[in-house]
């Protein structure tokens, strides 16, 4: 059964699929760390 | 604690590559499906770290609903036990143990009572207040992803096994899209909810979303569907080198999934106090918050103000 392809197919899916997962959540906490450096800049003038 | 972090996911990374090494190339060639069933390394681990998620999301919900009253709260603690008690009495008793599936052990069963109980009570003792619902949303975030993993590889598995993508109206495949469909609408109702209620609309949601989750394990216990009939437990056999591969897969995906939740759990937890910031910034000053700042941008993450 040549089905190798099918194989390769759901592990990189699945790789794809965290590192997207992760990548968002990496972009959420950047934009949020700068966020709170903002407010905290507002706070002390 | 932060401290850990980069030393687990350099450890995570490791038994990852060596559970990926173990899928490969030690464990035995399928002598149906050739190398294509080693999918289940991937497909399986990812079904149960999900199951297991929007299981602690449930007991996280439950939590949260019962906690507003002390009262509700005591009679829900005595309900787990009442259920933990029977559940590890039950299996034993004989005319309990004849419903039992062919092939489910009464251990499994008294185990599982026994888990269930202490995780709803280790959850309710470290993860009080605001926190049950911070660790609900997370688990239900990273759930929703490696769900999605099982539905994206099964089919990819089926096309060359059964000759079809998908089959529908089988009663597995469909009750674990139904799933998915369930807490992706729990997250964008947390998403796009503006109501001071949402919070506890998502815990009810999330209790409800929770009932399908036996359907779907059990579904091939019960019924005869496309989808294979259990092969570990439930009558069925698996060699033991795949099986002692499966387990380590699953392991390393667990680890996986604890990094990852950690990691949503403190993203949470920033965005709340942002939040918080915010909204003290703006009553402070009559101008409103800085520009730029708007916690709403990150997406499904809002909750009620």
């Amino acid at each position: 059964m040549n089905s190798i392809k099918f194989l390769y197919a759901a592990y990189i899916a699945t790789w794809l699929i965290h590192s997207l997962y992760v990548g968002s959540l990496i972009g959420r906490y950047r934009r949020l760390r700068q966020q709170k450096k903002e407010l905290e800049r507002g706070q002390s003038r | 604690m932060k401290k850990a972090f980069p030393i687990l996911a350099v450890l995570t990374a490791l038994f990852l590559a060596y559970a990926f090494y173990q899928a490969l190339w030690v464990a035995p060639t399928d002598a149906l499906q050739g190398d294509v069933y080693r999918i289940i390394y991937y497909h399986v681990p990812s079904a149960w770290t999900a199951f297991l998620l929007f299981f602690i999301n449930f007991l996280a919900s439950v939590q949260y609903l019962v906690g507003a009253k002390c009262s509700t709260q005591r009679a829900a603690n005595w309900v787990v036990i009442a259920i933990g008690i029977a559940g590890f009495i039950a299996p034993f008793i004989p005319q309990v143990r004849q419903l039992l599936p062919t092939g489910m052990y009464p251990s499994s069963v008294t185990t599982t009572a026994l888990i269930i109980t202490a995780l709803y009570f280790l959850i309710g003792k470290y993860f009080p207040g605001q926190s049950l619902d911070v660790l609900a949303v997370t688990a239900a975030e990273v759930g929703v992803v490696f769900c999605s993993i099982v539905l994206v590889t099964g089919p990819i598995w089926a096309r060359p096994v059964w000759g079809i993508w998908w089959a529908p109206g089988d009663i597995r495949l469909t009750s674990t899209l139904v799933l998915w469909l369930i807490y992706v609408s729990y997250l964008v109702l947390r998403r796009f909810s503006d109501s001071a209620q949402t919070q506890k609309l998502a815990a009810v949601l999330a209790v409800f979303g929770a009932l399908d989750v036996p359907l779907v394990y059990f579904s091939i216990w019960f019924f005869r569907t496309q989808h294979p009939q259990p092969v570990i437990g439930g009558g069925g056999s698996i060699d033991p080198r795949m099986l002692h591969v499966l387990l380590i897969n699953w392991m390393a995906f667990l680890c996986f999934a604890f990094l990852v939740c950690w990691s949503r759990y403190r993203l949470e937890k920033l965005r709340r106090e942002v939040e918080e910031t915010e909204a003290l910034e703006s009553l402070l000053d009559p101008a409103g918050p800085p520009a730029a700042s708007s916690a709403a941008k990150v997406p499904f993450s809002r909750g009620p103000k």
